[in-house]
């Protein structure tokens, strides 16, 4: 329960909601948009989140879209995780979301709402990045699609008054061959020690990455390393973890000398698996 | 037998599976007042300045407590302010209490508090605690008031001390050929019961104080408070229904002494305080942490000679419970084997961690860890099977336990048939490590376990029955229904000894001072024990009261009565009988003239015999009977990852007499499931200000569905004379071997030793040479 | 420091059958408004977290961790609580597999069965286990729940 008494507001058109957004910081309200909100809740139980209006994006039609068109696998950031997962049209993605908390809390937490959020795992981003998916915001400017690559850099570089509406998915993605493993500290549950996910496409493996830094990432620099078919799998797997693109993880889910550890090991079966195919 | 073994169903079954059963927290009214606590952040430091005037400006906010003027408190000895005055010592302690008029105002005025604090240095771990130039907790060590039997080294952060000195040490290290030594460590972890604690109190016109609480333990809120605060005992009333799990987390008085004075600073209006789940790891008691040295000497052929240890309790900030929970380690500080000389020093330490509380099996599991480790570490060296090693030193009756108590078959059960049963479960011929596949390696672990109850030689049961018209019986027992079934099984015992229909006995599940008899405290698995007996005792002198009054009308002597299936009968001539409801209530002549009247039960039980422990040498009877068992586990490791899987995890217990075979099975089995969690996963993470990094359920994982291995209970009956049907508790005893056989499963698997816990794949990993 | 008055709105729920209608503020969860409302208190508090499950709600047909939901979100949505359970096979389930011991988490855990045996009468293991790893049930060892969760899907009569 949050202490504070805050507004809710329950737009049923994007435009709504973007003009909301307006009114409400114009009367100095902090808003924010409100997807699933279990961790808005769950922060603002403990003073960690400060907003004084919620924008529940979950009435509008575009956010609980989840389909094909004839480019696109179209997936609204309203779409809870189960709901994903059971539809099954992105299997990565549903492999990826598996992992994330519990089904239950699966059930109340959304797409977007775990893209968006603070605690840094934000796994259910892997596989968008893995597949150049482009992102549908909207804001004061309008509603417009964007390449994944230049709106994300360990977060969401949203502007303000800007939410996630949609994930566009190249349809030739969805059915390459995937991997996704979540290791933890210890058996099925809890934040994950790494998450990595990958995919076959054309020009190689593509990696990204959760838990190993304080943001999840897909890095081309690894990539080039481990595509580098020259060289043995752990000697290329060895040059990856020298290009990791910031600091490693060292807290209570492990050291950063572990994950190291288990990113390795967790690399060479990746490979050995999808080369093998 | 009638009914006793028989898997009857739970008592309170309808209203647990409809949501009905009341816990504390369920109870709510319109006028109550709610508080919430503001606690430390860190884990030493002084307090500066303590703000309180946004606070106290919210409206709706109806009084702030702080420290000022409070007596001290403690189980055993008073070092504990209940609210931190200038300085705190540990993360969590409660630094103020608001009360307001409900949850979220409350909230906000905990919120509005601003606390400056000067941090200082921290004692994180009890070796550390023992360096000379450890920070003092405690520089008043020696002023502060205690009870008999503790033993505080002022100037040192050492609470307590137990000495154990049986046999000659030095005797045996000479007789000794082989020897092995082991260190272990664990931090503090926690009970982690479903139901966070919570309490409520209110003080009426009259100036009764009637506090309602999830607790283990509401005759010890009566007695504590009634001392702390100077209250006469019968102006406290104390009731508990039903409790969300305890696993002895409950059975200290914590949260009720800060409900008291915030009720107090409100005029005595009625006031709720509720843990949030961080508070109820951080601020209420924990589970303790320890550090071990175990020296073992033995003879080439594996005969056991000499037991040398040193436990480091961390004991936490303040002494509690922690002081009996170090005592009673001492107690049985080895496994269960004949040892002729043992030499332990048992030292409860302060450290600026949560403190104490009793965790299920009451230091036994932590003890066993590092003893029964140890065993294989030594079967090892003597390339002897482990399980043959402690076949062959088992404790027998005739033996003497370290407190030099000499035990006969009915103070100890059969540990040799134990392990039997357990090799033939484990599959133990096939090998204790075996791989599979490339990677992948099965090992099997073992470790055995005794423990008797280290409690008050004093403490009493109380049961009271009466009559409903039309026969049937109110069972009225102080135990606290936890979770256990024990009430089910004290209605079972009823059942048996007065052939009846176990559906006509209702036994009252809540607990409330004034109108129960007092049962000391529902904890270590003596409910059944103490209550049993006192269920019996009143059954007798319900048959009593029966057998006069029927010899009366069937114009019998009572010697030729027996009482049974609802009534009255002659031995020789059952016919010739009297249904019990027609004189339950006093009998009625035709013509109406009656006699006798309402009949009402009462019995009492006190455990006959037991002493306190002797200053220099540990001896004396600290508990009733040894219950013993032997246990293992099957994991299956990968050696290149480190990660692994509990397969099967397996318990023979000597349980005496089985009363309900489903009830004790469920109890066993949850204790090795709460053991395995404890051992594989759950610790608390401190950071260097003594802040716990994991305090939510999110990042303190107990073992979840799925995660669980297939788990195989067996039962030995050796039965304890002086119980009701020879049965022994067994409610803790499932826990008690699971992190050692767990520890031994995987020191086999890897061929090292590891003696810390948890046991997660990066501790595995590290052992074997990683980072 | 000046407060202003919460501003309370007037939500319509249908709570186990029932319509009803609450006066309540925009920040407060399901849990406390069916516990401190409704007087609804089989679903219990254990973590406000959404970790443990013990709160568990079914909302229409699917499960919810009340803890972590607005009682806002769910106006005009069906609303099951464990009181709204009337001989459910899986509460005679639970009592014959010995399911539970303190009883705390039993709601959750039941209103979390339930909705698995609504949405899958035959569930794998998989999916029961990905479905139960939802709660923590700390005094029991889980096979007492799994055997109750299997007996009702074999349409065992308890």
């Amino acid at each position: 329960m949050l202490s504070a008494d805050i507004e809710y507001y329950r737009p049923e058109t994007i435009q709504e909601a973007v003009d909301l957004f307006q009114i409400l910081k114009g009367e100095n309200k902090r808003p924010i948009y409100y997807s699933g909100g279990t961790e808005i809740l769950t922060l603002g139980r403990l003073e960690l989140a400060a907003a004084g209006a919620f924008i529940d994006i979950k009435a509008i039609k575009e956010c609980l879209s989840f389909g094909f068109n004839q480019s696109y696998l179209i997936a609204g950031a309203a779409l809870s995780l189960t709901s994903i997962e059971e539809k099954n049209l992105f299997p990565l993605l549903s492999a990826t979301s598996m992992g994330i908390a519990d089904h239950t809390a699966r059930n109340k937490i959304t797409l977007g709402g775990n893209l968006c959020g603070k605690i840094f795992y934000r796994e259910a981003v892997l596989p968008f990045l893995l597949c150049d998916s482009w992102v549908v915001a909207a804001g004061g400017n309008g509603v417009k699609p964007i390449p994944i690559g230049q709106i994300f850099n360990q977060t969401f570089q949203l502007e303000e008054g800007q939410f996630i509406v949609q994930l566009l998915t190249e349809r030739n993605y969805i059915h390459l061959p995937f991997v996704s493993i979540k290791r933890r500290q210890q058996w099925e549950t809890g934040y994950p020690l790494i998450t990595v996910a990958s995919i076959k496409a054309d020009n190689g493996l593509r990696f990204a990455f959760s838990g190993l830094c304080p943001f999840p990432f897909r890095s081309k620099e690894m990539e080039a390393e481990l595509n580098n078919i020259g060289l043995p799998v752990p000697e290329r797997v060895k040059r990856a973890l020298a290009q990791i693109p910031g600091p490693v993880l060292h807290d209570v889910e492990g050291s950063s000398e572990y994950r190291l550890f288990v990113l390795e090991n967790t690399l060479n079966e990746i490979i050995l698996e999808l080369e093998g195919e | 037998m009638y009914i006793i073994g028989k898997g009857i169903t739970r008592k309170d079954s309808l209203e647990k599976v409809t949501g009905h059963a009341k816990y504390t927290a369920d109870f709510e009214t319109n006028d109550m007042l709610h508080a919430r606590l503001v606690i430390s952040p860190f884990g030493h430091a002084l307090i500066k300045q303590l703000d309180l005037t946004e606070a106290q400006n919210i409206p709706g906010v109806r009084a702030i407590v702080t420290g000022d003027d409070l007596p001290l408190t403690g189980e055993e000895m008073r070092d504990r302010p209940p609210i931190a005055v200038n300085r705190v010592r540990f993360n969590g302690e409660v630094v103020a209490i608001v009360v307001a008029d409900n949850p979220y105002l409350a909230m906000r005025g905990v919120e509005a508090i601003k606390v400056q604090y000067e941090q200082l240095p921290v004692v994180n771990s009890p070796s550390e605690a023992l360096k000379p130039d450890a920070p003092l907790l405690h520089p008043h060590l020696d002023q502060y008031e205690k009870i008999q039997g503790v033993y505080p080294e002022p100037g040192t952060n050492i609470a307590t001390r137990t000495k154990i000195r049986k046999g000659d040490r030095n005797k045996g290290w000479t007789e000794s050929e082989v020897q092995v030594e082991e260190k272990f460590a664990f931090r503090i972890s926690d009970h982690a019961a479903m139901e966070t604690r919570c309490s409520l109190a209110q003080i009426h016109p009259n100036g009764m104080i009637e506090i309602t609480s999830s607790s283990q333990a509401p005759f010890m809120i009566k007695k504590l408070i009634g001392q702390y605060f100077g209250i006469k005992p019968g102006s406290i009333k104390a009731n508990t229904p039903f409790v969300g799990g305890a696993y002895g987390g409950k059975a200290s008085i914590q949260l009720e002494i800060l409900a008291y004075l915030a009720t107090r600073a409100v005029g005595g209006r009625l006031v709720k305080i509720m843990n949030t789940r961080e508070e109820d790891m951080l601020t209420s008691p924990v589970h303790i942490g320890l550090e071990a040295q175990v020296k073992l000497g033995c003879t080439k052929d594996g005969m056991l000679k000499v037991a040398e240890i040193l436990y480091l309790w961390d004991g936490g900030a303040y002494s509690d419970k922690s002081i009996d929970l170090s005592r009673a380690g001492a107690v049985d500080c080895t496994g269960p084997y004949r040892i002729d000389h043992i030499w332990c020093d048992s030292l409860c330490m302060y450290t600026n961690h949560p403190y104490a509380a009793p965790f299920r099996g009451f230091s036994h599991s932590e003890v066993h860890f590092a003893f029964e480790r140890t065993m294989d570490v030594l079967a090892k060296k003597l390339k002897i099977d482990p399980l043959e090693l402690r076949y062959k030193n088992a404790i027998l009756p005739g033996h003497t336990t370290p407190t030099q108590f000499r035990l006969n078959s009915s103070t100890v059960g059969n540990l040799p048939k134990c392990i039997e049963k357990l090799k033939e479960l484990m599959n133990w011929q096939e090998g204790q490590v075996v791989k599979h596949g490339r990677d992948k390696v099965r090992a099997k672990g073992v470790a055995c376990a005794w423990k008797t109850s280290t409690i008050d030689p004093d403490a009493s049961s109380g049961v009271i029955l009466t009559f409903n018209p039309d026969g049937s019986i109110n069972l009225i027992s102080g135990v606290i229904e936890i979770g256990t079934a024990t009430k089910t099984i004290l209605a079972q015992i009823l059942a048996e000894k007065l052939k009846m229909d176990i559906n006509d006995i209702y036994v009252q599940m809540d607990v409330d001072t004034v109108n129960t008899p007092e049962h000391w405290k529902t904890v270590a698995s003596r409910g059944t024990l103490m209550a049993g007996r006192a269920v019996l005792a009143a059954a007798d002198d319900v048959i009593s009261q029966l057998k006069n009054l029927a010899s009366f009308i069937l114009r019998a002597p009572i010697g030729d009565l027996e009482v049974g299936y609802g009534k009255v009968y002659l031995k020789g001539e059952p016919n010739k009988q009297i249904p019990i409801k027609d004189i339950a209530y006093g009998y009625k002549f035709p013509n109406g003239n009656s006699i006798g009247g309402q009949i009402m039960g009462r019995g009492h039980y006190m455990m006959p015999g037991i002493t306190n422990l002797d200053k220099e040498t540990g001896a004396g009877k600290p508990g009733p009977e040894w219950t013993v068992g032997a246990q293992g586990v099957e994991i299956e490791l990968d050696t290149k990852e480190y990660r692994y899987k509990i397969l099967k995890a397996v318990t023979v217990v000597d349980i005496g007499k089985v009363i309900n075979e489903k009830t004790a099975t469920g109890q066993v089995k949850g204790a090795m499931s709460m053991g395995l969690s404890f051992a594989a996963r759950e610790t608390f993470y401190f950071d260097s200000h003594g802040t716990i990094l994991n305090p939510q359920l999110r990042t303190y994982r107990p073992i979840r569905f799925g995660e669980h291995p297939k788990y195989e209970v067996a039962f030995v009956e050796t039965p304890h004379i002086e119980a009701p049907y020879g049965l022994r508790g067994a409610g803790e005893h499932g826990l008690i071997g699971m992190p050692a056989a767990l520890g031994n499963s995987l020191s086999a698997a890897l061929s090292a030793e590891i003696n810390y816990l948890p046991l997660i794949p990066e501790l595995l990993w590290k052992i074997k040479g990683g980072g | 420091m000046a407060q202003s008055l919460p501003q309370k709105i007037t939500v319509p729920l249908e709570v186990n059958g029932e319509a009803r209608q609450v006066e309540i503020r925009p920040a407060d969860t399901l849990l406390y408004v069916l516990r401190s409302h409704l007087g609804l208190t089989g679903a219990k508090p254990g973590c406000l977290n959404g970790d443990c499950g013990a709160c568990s709600v079914m909302v229409n047909d699917t499960v919810y961790k009340s803890c972590i939901m607005l009682a806002v979100e769910v106006a005009g949505s069906k609303v099951t609580t464990i009181e709204g359970l009337k001989d459910a096979p899986i509460q005679e389930a639970f009592i014959k597999n010995f399911a539970f011991q303190c009883g705390y988490c039993t709601p959750g855990f039941i209103m979390n069965c339930q909705a698995l045996l609504k949405n899958h009468p035959h569930p794998t293991y998989e999916v029961i286990k990905e479905w139960l790893a939802s709660n923590i049930c700390r005094c029991t060892c889980y096979e007492e729940i799994e055997a109750a969760v299997m007996s009702v899907m074999k349409g065992e009569r308890p």
